[in-house]
């Protein structure tokens, strides 16, 4: 079994399976607001291959960041 | 050099089969690991030889534009952009998923049939969780089997075709042996799940999330409740690319939808482009057959017209702008419709709204510019060539 | 030709239409408002079925007031009064905002011409001020560090080209996919084999005009532009550097010049460069990434935004830097509106309201000769 590592999910420390993506971590963590549309609305993943651009949230301070391509990283800070 | 973009099953193919002839090639894709869609995290036979051959891969890097002329393309990788000459090209970028607009389809856990099967590959687990998956095409049912395989409760696959139509797709497995096998083999893995056909999302609802769906069968409507749902259409080529740099000679395209097809198409790039058009002549036959079986599928799934009422006038239809389906009504084409209402503008640049628009109102999708996917602008600036 | 001929062609008997106006760019749509707001009876055709889809969909939309001459400079701040009047009135579409706009000043020598300006505007009761070399840093926190200072000039705003074309257009009738291939004095061909008569026909065809009035002294200029995904704050003004009037006019080789405008979105608009001598409208990796090389000179940050599209347009270039507003030399009842360079969006309401002052004899706040088409132009260079 892959070994665990932490992230922070809006200041919350989160432990969750190295070798996932950002997006898999937070639907894992229940997880579905992941970023406010343009009227206001929660979106979260629907493509999960890179392209519908609806799993973004912040990623270290980087805004737009897709995050069903992006793996974990050990500290990562994450803002939806 | 031969660049190949794209290392799913045709990408992979093409190159394995260039190599084979002698030709030095470059594997990009924008993925972190080999295998594209079909393959994503799995191991076979073509991955296993691939991952073996010492071709390069260079992964997590986007084609974010391309020069017919001087024959190169930009790629974007995280550690910065980098620019590839190449002799020759292949395009195997693949296909994404169609996706039409319904009532509530932007709540959070709606998810493409493909998209949650693919999140499931890279780690999320479904176990326990209850599914609706609806849509049209074999791709939903095999989707229910990966499902059900990591012990998801898949409530009811909606199938808009008719029972008639896929009686006509049943004959065409039968002239099919190991797609009728592969079909035995799906059909006992989603065994539970009641197969409805003539059905279809009607609509979402839930507080924030999705909670239930509400599905269609004629004059019939019920809801189910659900966890997540799971919506594809068929599939739309990622030819963007290819569309940008079709005036080249030296561009072969590859790859369709299907799997098979894919393969034999990368094969028979991937001999052609090294030299060796003569190696794919025994691949032609069998290409024409698994051409005839594509043109039958999507001649079963053919959707249906039912579908163009599903959105309501306050339905959006461009995620990223948010445009509503009746705000868009008011407009003739997809330009005067962009121009006016934002409808395109956005980050996935009408990826998924383009199609949607194309199936409701007809209208041809826009013109292709540099960035052919949205870069960081320092990846536009001067490059240096490898 | 006097005010009174054209009453009589307005009423001529057998015309439905008092005016037609050929061309629905920002320049056509403000003119129908203009004839139409006072009583006659308008009609815009465009060969295109899109309202503001030529440079008009192209353009950045900065509502700038500049001093290249006192012509210019009359109406650029005439047509910024008529902008500020109309604001109220504009739909959130429109995206009317009110950023105020910044020239950059790099050094010492480009700080002499900020102060030159700034004696010019304050002279002719603009609102203006000027920012040293911390203020502009406040005033911009992506800027550079370094830079000399700047000059705000507090009036200006953005908006988007197209939805403001398209208000302006609201209630006109409109002749979609329409091309004129030939112009009279009572009316027009179109390429479908149709005529339509009108009294007086506007020409606001932007650059195509000289495929129906061929001697115009008119060439097309090229433009590049990039937009972002959204970054709300990370831009406060629109600011230009003051290189740009170099490359504003500079007639004959490509420039790029550093020039961002923020939009209500939060997204950040991108310029610019020209080119003359090309029709092709492709991006040219080489001129984009020379433009995005420039901005990055001034604002170091913009390399990590994420870039969603790019695009090219065309100005209407003329060899004064003025557009052509007024009559036609060779054609009774024919007016042209055209030759707007980059202030197109800036000047269309001036313009519209200039020209329907002539076509009704009315009184004019600025006087129209500068602009007349029919001017003496020095040889193109
Ligand atoms: C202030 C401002 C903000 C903007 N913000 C954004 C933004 O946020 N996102 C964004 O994406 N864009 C944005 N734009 C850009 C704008 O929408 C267009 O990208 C730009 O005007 C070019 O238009 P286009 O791509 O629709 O035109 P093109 O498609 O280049 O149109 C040129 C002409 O060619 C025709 N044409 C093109 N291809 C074909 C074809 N295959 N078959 C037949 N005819 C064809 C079109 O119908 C059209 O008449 C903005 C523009 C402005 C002015
Ligand atoms: C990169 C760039 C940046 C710019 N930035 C700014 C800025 O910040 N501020 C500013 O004020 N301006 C700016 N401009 C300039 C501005 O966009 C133009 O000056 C303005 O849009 C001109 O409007 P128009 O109505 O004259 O022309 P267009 O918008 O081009 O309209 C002309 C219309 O006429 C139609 N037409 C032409 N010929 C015929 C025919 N024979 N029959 C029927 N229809 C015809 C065309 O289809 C078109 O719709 C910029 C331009 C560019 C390219
Ligand atoms: S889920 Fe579509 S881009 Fe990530």
């Amino acid at each position: 079994m892959a070994e665990c590592i932490v992230i922070r999910v809006n200041g919350h420390a989160i432990s969750v399976r190295d070798g996932i993506t950002v997006a898999v971590a937070l639907l894992q963590a229940d997880e579905l607001h992941f970023r406010t549309s343009v009227t206001g609305e929660p979106r979260a993943p629907l493509c999960g291959m890179g392209i519908c651009f609806e799993c973004r949230v912040t990623i270290n301070g980087h805004t737009h960041a897709r995050s069903c391509q992006i793996l974990v990283r050990e500290g990562m800070q994450v803002v939806t | 050099m031969i660049v190949v973009v794209g290392a799913g099953p045709a990408g992979i193919a093409a190159a394995l089969r260039a190599q084979e002839c002698g030709a030095r090639v470059t594997v990009v894709d924008d993925n972190p690991a080999p295998g594209g869609q079909i393959w994503r995290g799995d191991s076979n036979v073509w991955l296993t030889r691939f991952r073996a051959s010492g071709i390069p891969f260079i992964a997590s890097a986007r084609v974010i534009t391309g020069d017919a002329q001087a024959q190169t393309l930009l790629v974007e990788t995280p550690e910065g952009a980098r620019k590839l000459t190449w002799d020759k090209l292949i395009i195997a970028a693949g296909s994404r998923e169609l996706f039409l607009p319904f009532p509530g389809w932007t709540l959070p856990g709606v998810f493409g049939a493909g998209g949650l099967q693919a999140l499931a590959k890279s780690g999320l687990s479904v176990a326990d969780k209850t599914v609706v998956i609806g849509g049209t095409g074999p791709l939903l049912l095999a989707v229910a089997a990966y499902l059900r395989q990591h012990g998801a409760h898949v409530k009811l696959i909606a199938e808009q075709a008719s029972p008639a139509g896929l009686a006509g797709f049943a004959k065409e497995l039968l002239r099919n042996p190991n797609k009728l096998l592969q079909g035995v083999a799906l059909a006992r893995h989603i065994a539970g799940s009641p197969y409805v056909t003539n059905c279809w999302i009607e609509s979402a609802t839930g507080q924030g999330r999705l909670e239930a769906v509400t599905l269609r069968q004629g004059r019939r409507t019920w809801t189910e409740r659900c966890d997540f749902a799971a919506i594809g259409y068929g599939l739309v080529p990622d030819n963007e690319l290819a569309t940008f740099l079709m005036n080249s000679p030296n561009v072969v395209i590859a790859g369709t939808g299907e799997l098979n097809l894919a393969i034999l198409e990368g094969e028979i790039a991937g001999f052609t482009v090294a030299g060796y058009p003569e190696r794919a002549l025994g691949l032609y036959g069998k290409r024409e057959k698994a051409h005839r079986f594509a043109t039958a599928l999507q001649h079963t799934f053919a959707l249906r017209h039912e579908l163009k009422s599903l959105p309501r006038p306050d339905t959006i239809v461009c995620r990223c702008e948010d445009v509503t389906f009746g705000l868009l009504c008011e407009f003739p084409n997809s330009r005067a419709a962009k121009l006016h209402t934002r409808c395109g503008m956005g980050p996935c640049q009408g990826r998924i709204c383009g199609p949607a628009a194309e199936f409701l109102f007809g209208w041809n999708p826009g013109s292709l510019r540099p960035p052919l996917f949205p870069a960081k602008i320092g990846s536009l600036m001067p490059a240096t060539t490898e | 030709m006097d005010a009174q001929d054209h009453q009589y062609n307005i009423a001529l008997p057998g015309t439905t239409i008092d005016a037609l106006i050929v061309g629905a760019g920002i320049v056509g749509a403000a003119c129908a408002r203009e004839l139409s707001l006072a009583g006659l009876k308008v009609t815009v055709c465009d060969e295109s079925d899109v309202i503001g889809g030529g440079a008009t969909a192209a353009g950045m939309g900065h509502l700038a007031v500049m001093d290249d001459s006192e012509a210019q400079f009359a109406l650029t701040s005439y047509s910024q009064t008529l902008w500020h009047e109309l604001s109220p009135q504009l739909p959130a579409e429109a995206e009317y905002l009110p950023c105020g706009s910044l020239w950059v000043a790099a050094d010492a020598e480009e700080m002499e011409e900020v102060n030159r300006k700034f004696r010019f505007y304050s002279a002719r009761a603009i609102r203006v001020e000027l920012l040293d070399e911390q203020q502009i840093a406040e005033a911009e926190p992506n800027l550079r560090p370094g830079l000399s200072g700047g000059l705000l000039m507090c009036a200006a705003s953005v908006c988007y080209p197209p939805c403001a074309a398209a208000f302006l257009m609201k209630r006109i009738t409109f002749l979609p996919g329409r091309r004129v291939i030939a112009v009279s004095s009572d009316g027009v061909d179109f390429a479908d084999g149709t005529r339509l008569a009108a009294g007086l026909t506007i020409l606001a065809t932007g650059t195509e005009i000289t495929r129906l009035v061929p001697n115009a002294p008119v060439y097309p200029r090229k433009g590049h532009l990039l937009i972002t995904d959204r970054y709300p704050g990370f831009l406060n003004h629109q600011l230009i550097e003051l290189g740009y009037l170099k490359s504003a006019h500079s007639t004959e080789s490509d420039s790029v010049a550093f020039n961002v405008q923020p939009r209500q979105t939060g997204q950040i608009l991108i310029g610019s460069s020209r080119q003359y001598g090309t029709e092709d409208p492709a991006t040219e990796s080489h001129m984009l990434s020379r433009m995005l090389a420039r901005a990055v000179e001034y604002m170091p940050g913009l390399t990590e935004l994420s870039a969603i599209r790019t695009w090219t347009g065309f100005r209407a270039a003329t060899p004064d830097k003025l557009p052509l507003i007024g009559p036609c030399e060779s054609l009774n009842n024919v007016y042209l509106a055209t030759g707007h360079e980059g202030l197109g969006i800036a000047t269309s309401l001036a313009t519209a309201r200039l020209l329907a002052d002539h076509i009704l004899g009315r009184a004019s706040a600025i006087s129209l000769e500068p602009y007349l088409p029919g001017r003496r132009f020095a040889a193109h260079g």
